[in-house]
């Protein structure tokens, strides 16, 4: 079938932000598409990866690869987890008798904002209240997947969202996976930083296509006692867009 | 030297001074600026970035044989070739030419690659005096500092902080904080050097093979002072810095100077090509070149790693850092800092003294996206993180790997890979922590300093796509 895809949730979103998972999913239907689940899915081995783990990364990564069989696409709403399948697994499967079947699975990987946009087309019709928000663009979509120009095309489409632009707007916002743990004080400075920028927009929502920047932004927000939320860019459309939200 | 201390309280003292935060911030965003204007079109910018990688990397794949080409162009054009393996035998072969001369007093111009063998304080033991005359590298020398870039290298220092170092060591002049009045000062001081100066030693930014020639690019005419007053001159070179043909150097120039100050041309290019001819009315009756291998050649042997060495030394890698942004230079307590400099310090130095360095860096990828030479450091820095813990390839050319590995680390990624790679362990785990979702720990180490920890939430994406009738195959 044609209109099928994958959706591999990743597991930050599995276990802190089913919601924007699932409103990725019922975009996708709403499109047409026949959206697969597998649910023996977990990880795609980033975590591990970044973090000089390989071994491990690669016993993970490689337990992924036999949920999503079908020549189909698989949609991931996460860039850093997109590139590290598309782009890292090159890396962690290299010399290893699988690498081929990797590479097949990395080729078929889109993410969320690409998929909708390059492959759908989508055309969306903004059903909500008129709103200022913000974007943070994650650094793995700008600079790995290159598609940080999808959720800016995605949004310009919502008549009553007016975006507007904090400065330093392609700055890392410290997130780095394990990087906010090992060096905590650096990425705690980097955060401050970007939630100083994301405040003098005065914008009340930040949208993101990354989870993980998001649970550094929005916690930092959060701790600093801002009223800003944060919200992942699926779950942000899904409820603009459908008419019994 | 600057590795007295460990890496955390450097990092915590960088992070304390909010007049350094202050002088990074606007400085990086004054830089990254300047450079994307020089880029207007992106289309070029990416024609000239492939044309600068494969002029390096023709160089490193054809090393050892240009090399050998250049010592014979540059011994055809009367200056004298040493090599130097390590960076004492480098001090030593300049520290023995300068004596041969009768050489008392240096005039020298910036170059990292001495900042790297530690040469001035190696000549100063030797009763040598040697004086910094790029303004930036004279006020850090006033200091009794060390650079914190490698392009601009006293740019940690405010001006009230130049001004201050000015007049505390020379109080003939009058106090001023006006930039151009202390330049005017320095300049002085620095024309009477010149004169006296009995050597002058230099970088060299690119070494052609085909003509045996020096390239120097400079702003403030120092470096042309320095190679062409006194009657020795030495540049000292890192093996790395070999291009083949004349007609490589514009595109490397271009693309040098853009990405490095944002200038479509420095003020002065030397192209140095002999000592003084009998014709000739100026320059140095004799020229040397020390070039140094400091490790360079065990990366060079590396594939992966290889490409470090294509690094023209422009800092944009470093302009673009948000990590280096918010430390400066000084916390990593290297010659090199920021990106390039965590990865190629523990290349050289070891991981046992320097792998810890590859956690300055949150993977954000900006330093590859602007390096002019395309080398991948987000990729070899992820690479060299797994030499710091695991990893037995590359234990031939860098020394220490795995040696970084810690026991509760290593644990807990060994109990994350039995539970992820297996689906059925994973589930379990996903139900108990979505249920108990409510006894989630409230404070995660430094994570919770800066941000309220997140809790799961009470029902997974898995349980909701179950919910939802989603097709499960």
């Amino acid at each position: 079938m044609s209109n099928e895809a994958y959706f591999l949730g990743t597991c930050i979103v599995d276990l802190f932000y089913p919601k924007a998972g699932i409103a990725g999913m019922q975009i996708l239907q709403r499109e047409g598409v026949e959206v697969i689940y597998p649910s023996g899915q977990t990880c795609c081995g980033q975590p591990a990866f970044n973090s000089g783990y390989r071994k491990e990364a690669l016993k993970v990564a490689r337990a992924q690869m036999r949920c999503f069989p079908k020549d189909i696409p698989i949609v991931i709403p996460s860039g850093s987890c997109a590139g590290m399948m598309k782009y890292h697994w090159r890396d962690l499967f290299e010399g290893e008798s699988d690498f081929d079947s990797a590479m097949a699975v990395a080729e078929r990987v889109y993410e969320f904002t690409e998929f909708l946009v390059d492959k759908l087309d989508i055309n969306l019709t903004d059903l909500g209240e008129p709103k200022q928000i913000t974007i943070h663009t994650s650094c793995s979509s700008r600079n790995e997947m290159k598609v940080d120009d999808k959720i800016e095309t995605l949004v310009s489409q919502l008549s009553k969202v007016e975006v507007l632009e904090q400065e330093r707007k392609s700055e890392c916002c410290g997130f780095g996976g394990t990087f906010a743990i090992k060096q905590a004080d650096i990425s705690g400075s980097m955060v401050k930083d970007k939630t100083s920028a994301i405040k003098a927009t005065n914008a009340s929502c930040v949208i993101s296509q990354e989870c993980g920047c998001m649970m550094n932004i929005g916690g930092a927000l959060e701790k600093q006692n801002s009223q800003i939320k944060t919200q992942h860019i699926a779950q942000f459309l899904w409820d603009r867009t459908n008419a019994s939200s | 030297m600057l590795q007295a201390k460990p890496l955390k309280s450097r990092v915590d003292d960088a992070l304390s001074n909010e007049q350094l935060h202050t002088n990074f911030r606007s400085a990086m965003s004054y830089l990254v600026e300047k450079r994307s204007q020089q880029f207007p079109d992106k289309e070029d910018l990416i024609n000239s970035r492939n044309a600068a990688s494969s002029i390096r990397s023709n160089s490193l794949a054809k090393l050892p044989e240009l090399l050998i080409k250049l010592e014979e162009n540059l011994e055809k054009n009367n200056i004298k070739v040493h090599w130097a393996e390590t960076d004492d035998e480098a001090n030593n072969i300049i520290y023995q030419i300068l004596k041969e001369a009768n050489a008392k007093t240096v005039a020298k111009g910036k170059s990292m690659v001495t900042e790297e063998i530690e040469l001035n304080e190696f000549l100063d033991s030797k009763g040598i005096d040697i004086l910094e005359t790029d303004l930036g590298e004279f006020l850090v020398q006033l200091a009794n500092e060390k650079p914190s870039h490698i392009v601009m290298p006293a740019i940690h220092k405010s001006r009230k902080e130049i001004s201050r170092v000015f007049a505390d060591h020379f109080p003939e002049f009058p106090y001023t904080e006006n930039v151009d009045l202390i330049t005017q000062q320095a300049r002085k001081i620095l024309r009477d050097r010149f004169r006296q100066a009995d050597a002058g030693i230099s970088g060299v930014n690119f070494a052609v093979a085909e003509t045996g020639t020096i390239c120097l690019v400079e702003n403030e005419g120092n470096g042309r002072m320095c190679t062409t007053a006194p009657p020795l001159h030495i540049a000292v070179a890192g093996i790395e810095k070999v291009v083949e043909n004349l007609s490589d150097v514009p595109t490397l120039l271009n693309i040098l100077t853009k990405s490095a100050t944002g200038q479509e041309i420095t003020t002065y290019f030397n192209m140095i090509s002999s000592p003084r001819k009998e014709d000739e009315k100026d320059g140095p009756s004799s020229m040397h070149v020390v070039l140094l291998d400091n490790g360079r050649s065990k990366i060079h042997q590396n594939n992966v790693m290889q490409e470090t060495l294509k690094c023209i030394r422009c800092g944009a890698c470093i302009n673009h850092c948000p990590v280096y942004t918010q430390l400066g230079g000084h916390a990593y307590g290297t010659v090199y800092p920021g990106p390039i400099g965590i990865t190629l310090e523990p290349q050289q130095k070891g991981i046992t003294e320097l792998g810890d360095l590859t956690s300055l860096c949150s993977l954000c990828g900006a330093c590859g996206e602007v390096c002019p030479v395309q080398i991948p450091l987000p990729r070899l820095i992820n690479q060299l993180r797994s030499e710091t813990v695991e990893g037995d390839y590359m234990k031939q050319f860098i020394e220490g790997v795995g040696s970084q590995r810690k026991p509760i680390e290593s644990f807990t990624w060994q109990i994350w890979k039995y539970i992820y790679s297996n689906s059925f362990l994973y589930s379990i785990c996903s139900i108990v922590i979505t249920k108990l979702s409510f006894l989630s720990p409230k404070r995660v180490g430094g994570w919770s300093k800066y941000r309220v920890t997140p809790s799961p939430s009470k029902v997974s994406l898995k349980q909701l796509a179950k919910q939802a009738g989603i097709k499960n195959e």
